[in-house]
């Protein structure tokens, strides 16, 4: 493509994704969607599991200008495949014109991603689809009111984990997992930097092959902040380390953006009411030294 | 043509080989995997043109498949009994879809315990999703129905997948002399797919399959793909027709065998029907007025043809090979909804549970089954629902776990000496 994305006004200016969506007021998915569109076009269609995103096409509204299926939770990766196949065979036999072929996107939460659907998605790496996956990870089961998933991170409140210490478990690092099916592309994004996720979407939709993105999507409702917050915590996402920006192509891992100086993570986490027990008198040992430790820890070995 | 020697699964690839089918989304799983390793070998050998997947499990597969017909081709797949199961979901979702392709499913018990030899459970689990079903008897059948199928899934007045079910193993693996359409004949008979509007490409932008809010929209695409499916049964009988036309064999929406004048009929569907059909000749010998009557379409279900071949008769006997657990036979129980009101219909609807898990159904069977539903005429009383075992099978059980029994004493002193410090079956 000549188009390339070197720097902020090269950004689209055309927006495609209509408005009046039932998203909530500040979604951080909503808005990495928003640009993720802008770049792919409306040559694509979207093939969806059970998540907030479903909710976008409610009969008989859309704000896709282009095509759109839902499936189900488990299997987004098996609707694209079946899409992206019949897609070839009427190609091949001449039944459609290349210039009706479409870009096959996949759109899921974290709670497909993460869990229910990673048999599919792994057997679509298996199988080298020819597709686009981007996750919006919300770090719960957000469309269900916030229940924790294996994207939520240590010690978040959610609807299911209440207790004085949050979610015991660790979020899943489903970048290295997909990148283990050494697919053409994997990369992380976030809406609240459009540039660095402007280029990566654009990368990845000029290549073939499995292309996957996950987006940390912040969540007013999920993550109990105000929605006039989401680009501020987005942006303290990348600075503090806790939300590496990075790519796979080629084999290599590749850190997009270094924070060189990493505000301290109680600057994210502070700023988020799912977080607000971490701070409260008694936490021993503490959980906040615990999570700032855990990111020092990846980006020693970074850089 | 003449007659060739096929399985039933030969014949069900043979089904998908001459409707020119584009794209084969696969999943191994016995009694159903000889359809898939024919059809893969087809292509791989230039013999058929097409594409085969092979996913990572039913669930997808059925999602592939949905998805591949929305897009516009002709797919076709297979399953059975798990994996059936598996895919239910999608099942459903795809039917939904108005996604119209074709399913074979070779018909295995199911789980618990895990078993491989055919009852109709499994079909019957998927009877509710809008799916058609086309139940076959012998493997001719299921090289016409996988044809006929593809006719009834297309009609643009239908556009629902459609489901053709085989018994595992008595027919599956079971040779029989099946007349192969000729190629020209089934092109004639089935033309290309026309997905018509019901497509993607960048030009036609499409939303399908979009969520709902609401009741009053959620019932509008229910009632439709209610209302699609019942006026089925019309299409199907106009397809056979044309199919008897053609190829000179009767595929009608049922089968009555020797109904005229019965005073009682067999009721069932599936491969066991041909061993009615021989007991119905053999009671005939005998003087008795029996017949036999097979649903081949059992979704839509077709309730005034049934009712209409009924009529006269004093006594059915329904032989259900499912078991709705708590509850009884799944035709039993549809018959009675079919016919209760109707003022020709038979007095006594007597019921029976046999042939789960392949277990046979002897001719014996047949003719007491056809006696106690003639007692019950004479009496004007329904006999209790009867699930269908012999002394013999239940001694042969016992004569098993004796053995079992007397092995595990015998051959496990720990075993022993826990019963002898009394510490036995909490151990």
């Amino acid at each position: 493509m000549s188009d390339i994305i070197k720097r902020m006004k090269d950004l689209p200016s055309t927006h495609l994704l209509g408005t009046g969506t039932p998203m909530c007021s500040g979604c951080g998915a909503l808005e990495a969607l928003h640009q993720i569109y802008d770049v792919l076009g409306e040559k694509t269609v979207f093939v969806n599991a059970a998540g907030c995103m479903t909710l976008l096409s409610v009969y008989p509204f859309t704000p896709f200008r282009g095509s759109w299926l839902y499936t189900a939770m488990a299997s987004a990766p098996a609707g694209a495949q079946g899409v992206r196949d019949a897609l070839d065979i009427l190609l091949q036999q001449g039944r459609l014109p290349s210039a009706d072929d479409l870009q096959v996107v996949v759109l899921t939460g974290d709670g497909s991603a993460y869990g229910m659907g990673m048999s599919a998605t792994s057997g679509a790496l298996d199988r080298d689809l020819d597709f686009i996956y981007i996750c919006y990870d919300n770090e719960g089961y957000g469309n269900t009111g916030q229940q924790y998933s294996s994207a939520t991170p240590h010690g978040a409140a959610t609807a299911t984990s209440r207790g004085s210490r949050g979610y015991p478990g660790y979020k899943k690092d489903l970048f290295s997992i997909w990148a283990a099916h050494r697919p053409s592309y994997v990369a992380t994004v976030i809406g609240s930097e459009p540039l660095d996720l402007a280029k990566k979407i654009e990368k990845a939709r000029d290549m073939k092959g499995p292309r996957m993105i996950i987006a940390l999507s912040p969540c007013p409702t999920g993550w109990d902040y105000d929605p006039g917050d989401s680009v501020e915590i987005g942006k303290l996402a990348v600075k503090t380390g806790v939300w590496p920006l990075k790519e796979y192509v080629d084999g290599q891992v590749v850190h997009t953006r270094i924070p060189r100086e990493r505000p301290p993570v109680a600057d994210y986490l502070r700023r988020q009411g799912r977080f607000s027990h971490l701070f409260q008198a008694g936490q021993e040992p503490s959980l906040v030294d615990d999570i700032q430790q855990r990111v020092d820890d990846y980006w020693n070995e970074v850089v | 043509m003449a007659p060739t020697l096929l399985t039933g699964n030969v014949a069900a690839a043979w089904g998908a080989r001459l409707a020119r089918v584009d794209y084969i989304p696969a999943f191994p799983i016995t009694p159903q995997t000889e359809i898939i390793e024919t059809l893969g070998g087809w292509l791989d050998g230039g013999d058929m043109e097409g594409r085969m997947v092979t996913l990572e499990s039913e669930h997808s597969m059925l999602t592939a498949a949905g998805a591949a017909a929305a897009t516009g081709v002709r797919v076709f797949s297979a399953t059975s009994s798990q994996g059936l199961l598996h895919a239910m979901e999608m099942i459903y979702t795809v039917a939904g879809w108005r996604a119209p392709f074709v399913l074979v499913n070779v018909s295995r018990g199911l789980s618990a315990p895990i078993t491989l030899e055919a009852d109709h459970n499994d079909v019957l689990a998927a009877r509710d999703s809008g799916f058609l079903q086309i139940h076959c008897a012998d493997c001719q059948e299921v090289v016409d129905g996988v044809l006929m199928a593809y006719r009834l899934a297309e009609d643009p007045a239908v556009r629902l997948p459609v489901m053709v079910n085989l018994d595992g193993f008595y027919l599956s693996f079971t040779r029989e002399p099946v007349t192969l359409p000729d190629p020209a004949a089934a092109n004639e008979f089935l033309p290309p797919f026309d997905p018509g509007m019901i497509r993607f490409a960048a030009s036609a932008p499409e939303s399908q399959a979009v969520a709902v809010l609401g009741g009053s929209p959620y019932s509008y695409f229910r009632y439709e793909t209610h209302l699609a499916a019942q006026h089925a049964v019309t299409v199907y009988s106009g397809i056979a027709a044309e199919f008897r036309a053609r190829f000179g064999r009767d595929r009608g929406v049922v089968e009555t065998y020797r109904c005229d004048d019965a005073e009682v009929v067999f009721y069932m569907i599936g491969s066991f029907a041909t061993k009615a059909r021989e007991a119905v000749d053999r009671l005939r010998d005998a003087g008795q007025r029996v017949g036999l009557l097979r649903p081949r379409l059992l979704r839509p279900y077709p309730a005034d043809i049934i009712a209409d071949a009924l009529q006269g008769v004093q006594g059915v006997a329904v032989i259900d090979q499912n078991l709705s657990v708590g509850q009884g036979g799944i035709l039993h129980t549809e018959l009675c909804a079919a016919l209760y009101g109707r003022p020709q219909a038979p007095a006594v609807l007597a019921s029976f549970i046999g042939g789960l898990g392949g277990r046979e159904i002897t001719p014996e069977e047949f003719y007491q089954m056809a006696a106690v539903t003639r007692e019950a005429v004479a009496t004007g009383k329904t006999p209790p629902p009867r699930l269908l075992y012999t002394e013999d099978e239940l001694r042969e059980i016992r004569k098993l776990q004796s053995i079992a029994l007397v092995e595990r004493d015998e051959t496990s002193p720990t075993r022993e000496r826990q019963q002898q410090t009394g510490g036995g079956d909490e151990a």
